[in-house]
Order: structure tokens, then C-alpha cells, then sequence
């Protein structure tokens, strides 16, 4: 599929307005492996004829791992330089396929000035799923799915991921682990950037441990961080070969006809 | 000779009611040295935390059995003690039994039903002590969680053992009571023999009189007592959580657990950096950026250390814990408490102001303590009370960023990116949108 992906800067100029901001994030743009999540996303946006733009160069970290290390200087700093450009184009919806983003930019931005609807991307997915406006085509198969952090205990969303794999008319497995019992990857508190502080195992090991007991061939997730973590741990462990992870998106992405 | 006992027990009343207010007078001093914060918005809501977590238990029962056994503790503590009120009265009056002519066959009914929560309570110590040192739960163990070597366990068990005896003392008050007035000694009015009690009679009843009178009043000495000497003992103790599990659910968060609230003072600089008015947020009043010590953090993380049962449920849901890093939730808690207890000492020495003793919370956990989280806030969804040791380890977490520039280089390198690059990574931000072209 071509993608024809907008900036908000292109609708300001021709003196429109798309019904949401795409937030991208960092690991959304600049991971190689992430970057593949976004542009499934885009293509399903897409084919469900949403209206959305992305702010390009102009969008920039939204300090979440500052913030989480302590850093609340450098937090505020990226928050209100963010909040000048999403108020600059009268941003009313965010959708976003990062659970750090979202939980930033939903609970944390306000504060700060800076209140908008926001929404994670599997939120949207599960609604056009509902909705019909996108076509599948179902694939029948066994996938667990590895609940996040940011997305579950912080923000109460456990069913949007659930019911997309349901519509999708996929096998749910549940892992020993999940919803507000949901095993960390070890990727948050801007861990992921550092080595982690001396231990036994590594935490995403550990929850790679019981991706691998529950016998599943695919675990879905639904954050950029969780993905680095989770094939991390599967490469540690051996497992890279057989099991796979895979975004939500892509997940749609793929059964769409 | 009965005005020298109510002498006594007026004495005694007084003097432990004064050390309890002087208790909770020491530990409300140390909440007052902290941090404001607002928690007091949308009562309803707050009332039905009060209701569902606190006397509801609704996340006790989340393991059900503990779930149960604790609800007879909790609920038999609560209704034993409207008990309480007539033994008070008999003490300060000298009679017996003050309330037993006004309830009429009431007042049978009511011992019965006291009698059997008791038993409840009895059973419930019992189970508890079993899962400590018989069925070893893993959580509860000093072997594997260093922070309950020493006092901790020591207050556990002494708690479970004292709540047996007290109710013990119950029981042997109204068996050697109904003894007495199956005797028709003067005094001593028909009210009966009741459900629990009466299986003790057959071992008094040979007993002479003077004797039983003696028993009945030790045991009824023993029990009021006991309970006082009890409410006294749980200030030093995790059981402090009997009054503050109220307040505690009254104030808990009722924002997202992984919001992390701003720093205002912060705000008012970075507002000037960038060139806005920053007139909202006054002028900094606290000069410090996070927790140092106690009164860095704010009153709700106070009275979060305090309610602390040390149950260690967040402990064993922690990734971090779980993964063998020196991280623990619980131990944060209890060494908030433990600093707290010294400031307090501190500020009674000193006529109530704190006077630098040159340590602070941060002398008892590590930098590697607070790095090790990973901000996945399991330890607040597993808190049946909703305590948050993460709020308290991202204020120590700020003071060690801010205050004491103590980062690991790849932090530090992070930074750096963001600040120039505007991602975390070293990437161009002029390549932000590679992504387009596949
Ligand atoms: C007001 C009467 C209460 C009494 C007499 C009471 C008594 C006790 C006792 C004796 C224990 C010790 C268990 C042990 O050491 O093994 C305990 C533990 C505990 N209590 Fe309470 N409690 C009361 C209220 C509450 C309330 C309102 C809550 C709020 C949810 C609460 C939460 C807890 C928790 C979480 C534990 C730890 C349980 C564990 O170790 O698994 N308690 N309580
Ligand atoms: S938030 Fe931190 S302390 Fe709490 S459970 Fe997660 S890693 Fe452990
Ligand atoms: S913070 Fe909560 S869960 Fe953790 S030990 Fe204390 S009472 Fe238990």
C-alpha cells in the first residue's frame, strides 16, 4: 500500500483540520523495528479513510523517560515545548501506538496546560473492528498477548487488546502473568536505557519465561518498549527462532483484506 | 476496698489514654513537618474507597482465605470492643455487669455473639501464626526479606500471641462468672453461662469461691489491661494500620497510579527558561528538588509508612524483587517509618522543632534501591490498602537526578539526546520522518 501520510503543517495550509493527531514517539520513528508498527498502523488508518496527520519534525520526545528517572527538569522542558506546538495547532484527539506517550500525554500534560482526548492505538483499532470499517480476514490461530504496564495498571485498559485478538477470531491464551497481575518487561523507569542494576535474571527473561511455558508460537503486544524487551528476552533465551512478537497493528494490519 | 480499685483502674485509664494521646500526638508532629498536597476533592468518591478497601476489605478478599481469616480479626475487634464501653464503666463505677439490666435478654444474646467473634479471632491468630512458621509463606519469611530480620517478626508474632490470650481472658472472665452466680454469690447477677465460655466451667467448678472471685477478677483485670497496654503497643507497631487503614483509603489517589504529579517549583523555573509568565505557581518554598529525608515527602506518603501492614504483597509482585535486585517496595515503606520514628524522637527532645541530626531517609535506601524500579506500579495494585512505595521512590529518585546529579552515564547520555536530538537516541531529528519511506 502507498501511504500518504500528512503533517499538521500540510492541513494548516490548506486551512484544514484532520480529526487526530498520530502521536509517532521516539521509538515509533527511530526504531527500526517500531517503525514497521507505525507504518501498519498508517495503512489501516488508511483503509478506514480516518483523517489524521502526524507533526513530522516538529513532534519531540514528550519527557516520559526523563521524568521517570527524576529528571523533572527536562520533563517539564520537553512537556511545555510540546504543549506550545499541539496548542499552536488546536490539537483536539491523540492517538498513539506508545502506552508512555499516552500515559504522558493523557494524564500528565494537563497540568501543564496541555488537554486533549488521547487514545492508544488499540483502542481505535478494537472500535474499527467493531465498527466494521475494517474488512478481515480470519486466520485461525493461538497467540498470547503481554499486557503493559502504562496500558493496564496505569490507565485500566486490559479488554481493547482482548477484543481486537477476538475479532481477529484468534485463540487468546492467557499467560500466568496478566492483566493487573501483568509481569513488567523491565523496559519502564527508563530502564531500557541503562544496564539494569545487579540481580539474578534479567526481568524480561523472566517474563519471556512464561511467554515460552505457555506454548504459544506468537505474543502480541501493544508498546515499542515491551517489544525490544520481549525479543530480547526470546533472543536470550533461545527462542527467537520459534516464537514471534508481534503489535497489535500489525496484527490487523495483516488479516485486513 | 472497691474505691481503692477504682482508684486503680481510673489510674489506669488515665495514665495509658495519656501516653496513647501523647503517641498519636508524636506521630501526627512528624506528618506535619511534610509537604503539602491536595487530596481532599471528591469526598463521595473517597468515601467509597473508605467503604470498599477499608471496611469492605475488597482487596483482602482477593486471596480469599487470607481474605476471611482477617475479616474475623477485623470484625471481631471492632464489635468485642463496643464491649469495651461497659467494662470502662464497671471499672470507674465498681459495678458488674452495668449494662446487663438495661438490655434484658438482650444482653445474653450479645455475649453469645461476642463470645463466638472471639472464637473467630482466636482461630483466625492461630491460621496466621501457622502461615508464619509452619507453612513458611514465602513473603512473611525474615530469611529471604532481610527488612523483617529483628523487630518486625518479632512484632508479628507477639501481636497473634497477645490477641489468643486476650481473648483467652474473655472466655475464663465469663466462665468463672457464671460459676459464681450458679453460686448465687452476692454480686454476681443471673445472666447465664454462654456459647464458648461454658465448655471451661467442668475445670472451675471445683474451685472454691474466694478462689474463682479471685480468677474471675484477674482474667477481667488482664483483659482491660491487656487491651490498653494492646492499643499503646500497636503506635510502635505495623498494627498502627488498625486506625490509619481508615485515612489512608480516604486519601488514597484517586488519579491513574502511573501519573506522577509535577513539581511546582520546577514549573516556575522552567517557565522563566522559556520565556512565559509564570505567575500560577508561587515562587518555590521548598528549595529542594524531591525527598532527602521525611519532610521532603509529602503527608499521604507519610501516613502510607505509617499504615504500612509489612505485609509484603507489593514486595512479591515487584519485577525487580522478583528478579533478585535489592529493590523491595516494603522495605521502602518500613524504612520511612523507621526514619519517621526517629524524627519523632527528635522532635520530642527538642520541644517539637526538628533539629539536624545529620541523617535522612536516604542513609537507609540505596541508590541502587531506587534505580532498580521500573515505575510498573504492581506494588500499588497489589496494596490491599492502596499505599504507593512508588510515589515515595520517584520524590527520592528526583532528589538523586536533581540534587545529587547521581545518573548512570547511559542516563546521563540519554539526557543529552533528548535535549539535543529531541529523542532519546542519537538519532538527527531531522530524520524524523524516515519512517514514511519504508
Ligand atoms: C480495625 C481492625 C483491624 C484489626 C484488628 C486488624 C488486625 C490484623 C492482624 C492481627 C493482622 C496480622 C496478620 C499477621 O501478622 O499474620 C493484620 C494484617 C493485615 N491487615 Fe489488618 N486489621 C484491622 C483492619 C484492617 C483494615 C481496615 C485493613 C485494610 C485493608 C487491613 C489490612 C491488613 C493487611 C493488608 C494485613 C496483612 C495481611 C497479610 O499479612 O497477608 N486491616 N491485621
Ligand atoms: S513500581 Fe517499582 S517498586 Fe513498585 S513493583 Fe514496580 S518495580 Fe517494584
Ligand atoms: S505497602 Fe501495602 S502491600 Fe506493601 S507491605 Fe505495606 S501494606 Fe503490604
Amino acid at each position: 500500500m502507498v501511504l500518504n501520510i500528512r503533517t499538521m503543517a500540510d492541513y494548516l495550509a490548506k486551512g484544514e483540520m484532520p480529526e487526530y493527531l498520530f502521536w509517532v514517539g521516539c521509538a515509533g520513528s527511530f526504531d527500526d523495528r517500531q517503525k514497521k508498527v507505525t507504518r501498519a498502523f498508517c495503512e489501516i488508518l488508511q483503509k478506514a479513510e480516518i483523517s489524521y496527520a502526524v507533526l513530522g519534525t516538529e513532534e519531540s520526545c514528550t519527557g516520559d523517560p526523563a521524568r521517570r528517572t527524576g529528571n523533572e527538569f527536562l520533563f517539564q522542558m520537553q512537556a511545555m515545548t510540546n504543549i506550545e506546538v499541539l496548542n499552536m495547532y488546536q490539537v483536539k484527539k491523540i492517538v498513539t501506538a506508545c502506552p508512555h506517550c499516552f500515559n504522558t500525554l493523557k494524564n500528565e500534560y494537563p497540568s501543564l496546560g496541555g488537554t486533549y482526548e488521547v487514545i492508544h492505538h488499540t483502542e481505535l483499532l478494537a472500535q474499527l473492528l467493531k465498527e466494521g470499517k475494517i474488512e478481515i480476514s480470519e486466520e485461525r490461530e493461538e497467540i498470547a498477548f503481554h499486557d503493559s504496564c502504562y496500558l493496564g495498571r496505569g490507565n485500566g485498559i486490559y479488554e481493547a487488546p482482548r477484543e481486537i485478538i477476538s475479532q481477529l477470531q484468534k485463540d487468546l491464551k492467557e499467560l500466568k502473568s496478566c492483566r493487573t497481575k501483568g509481569l513488567c518487561c523491565g523496559a519502564g523507569g527508563a530502564q531500557v536505557f541503562k544496564e539494569p542494576e545487579p540481580g539474578a535474571v534479567d526481568i524480561q527473561v523472566k517474563r519471556t519465561e512464561e511467554i515460552i511455558e505457555s506454548g504459544v508460537k506468537k505474543v502480541a503486544i501493544a508498546c515499542p518498549f515491551c517489544m525490544v524487551m520481549i525479543q530480547d528476552g526470546l533472543n536470550k533465551t533461545g527462542h527467537d527462532k520459534d516464537i514471534q512478537v508481534v503489535d497489535l497493528a500489525e496484527l490487523v494490519q495483516k488479516a485486513m483484506k | 476496698m472497691t474505691y481503692f480499685f477504682q482508684f486503680l483502674f481510673i489510674a489506669l485509664l488515665a495514665s495509658m489514654s495519656y501516653l496513647i494521646a501523647m503517641r498519636f500526638k508524636g506521630i501526627l508532629a512528624t506528618i506535619r513537618l511534610s509537604q503539602p498536597i491536595q487530596l481532599s476533592d471528591q469526598p463521595i468518591e473517597r468515601w467509597k474507597r473508605v467503604f470498599l478497601l477499608a471496611f469492605g476489605q475488597k482487596k483482602m478478599f482477593q486471596k480469599p482465605f487470607v481474605g476471611l481469616m482477617h475479616f474475623l480479626i477485623y470484625i471481631g475487634f471492632i464489635l468485642i470492643n463496643a464491649e469495651i464501653l461497659e467494662i470502662i464503666l464497671d471499672g470507674i463505677l465498681g459495678t458488674h455487669r452495668l449494662f446487663a439490666p438495661f438490655l434484658g435478654s438482650l444482653y445474653p444474646l450479645l455475649l453469645n455473639f461476642f463470645e463466638l467473634l472471639a472464637a473467630g479471632v482466636f482461630l483466625a491468630c492461630l491460621v496466621f501464626f501457622a502461615r508464619r512458621g509452619i507453612f513458611k509463606v514465602q513473603r512473611l519469611q525474615s530469611e529471604n526479606h532481610s527488612e523483617l530480620k529483628g523487630f518486625p517478626i518479632r512484632d508479628a508474632y507477639t501481636i497473634l500471641i497477645v490477641e489468643c490470650v486476650l481473648m483467652a481472658a474473655l472466655w475464663t472472665m465469663n466462665a468463672t462468672d457464671a460459676v459464681l452466680q450458679s453460686r448465687g454469690v452476692e454480686h454476681f447477677q443471673a445472666v447465664g453461662s454462654f456459647i464458648i465460655s461454658e465448655n471451661l466451667i467442668p475445670f472451675l467448678d471445683s474451685y472454691s469461691t474466694d478462689a474463682l472471685f479471685l480468677i474471675e477478677r484477674i482474667a477481667w483485670w488482664f483483659h482491660i489491661a491487656g487491651i490498653l497496654g494492646f492499643a499503646l503497643y500497636v503506635t510502635y507497631s505495623k498494627h498502627l494500620h488498625i486506625f490509619f487503614a481508615f485515612p489512608a483509603a480516604y486519601y488514597s489517589s484517586l488519579k491513574s497510579s502511573a501519573y506522577i504529579p509535577s513539581l511546582d517549583s520546577v514549573t516556575h523555573e522552567v517557565k522563566l527558561m522559556l520565556g512565559q509568565p509564570a505567575s500560577g505557581e508561587a515562587a518555590p518554598t521548598n528549595l529542594r528538588f524531591g525527598a532527602k529525608d521525611v519532610m521532603d515527602l509529602n503527608w499521604k506518603n507519610l501516613l502510607d509508612a505509617y499504615s504500612c501492614t509489612e505485609c509484603g504483597r507489593c514486595t512479591d509482585q515487584c519485577p525487580a524483587n522478583q528478579t533478585g535486585r535489592s529493590l523491595s517496595p516494603r522495605k521502602i515503606m518500613m524504612d520511612t517509618r523507621d526514619r519517621l520514628e526517629e524524627v519523632s524522637v527528635i522532635l520530642s527532645k527538642n520541644k517539637g522543632q526538628f533539629v539536624d541530626d545529620g541523617q535522612s531517609l536516604l542513609d537507609k535506601i540505596s541508590g541502587e534501591e531506587l534505580r532498580a524500579c521500573t515505575t510498573c506500579q504492581a506494588c500499588v495494585e497489589a496494596c490491599p490498602m492502596e499505599l504507593s512505595p512508588l510515589n515515595i521512590i520517584l520524590e527520592l529518585r528526583r532528589y538523586q537526578i536533581m540534587e545529587m546529579s547521581d545518573a548512570p552515564a547511559a542516563w546521563n547520555s540519554m539526557f543529552s539526546n533528548i535535549e539535543t536530538n529531541q529523542a532519546p537516541w542519537k538519532f538527527n531529528p531531522s530524520d524524523r520522518m524516515n519512517w514514511t519511506k519504508s
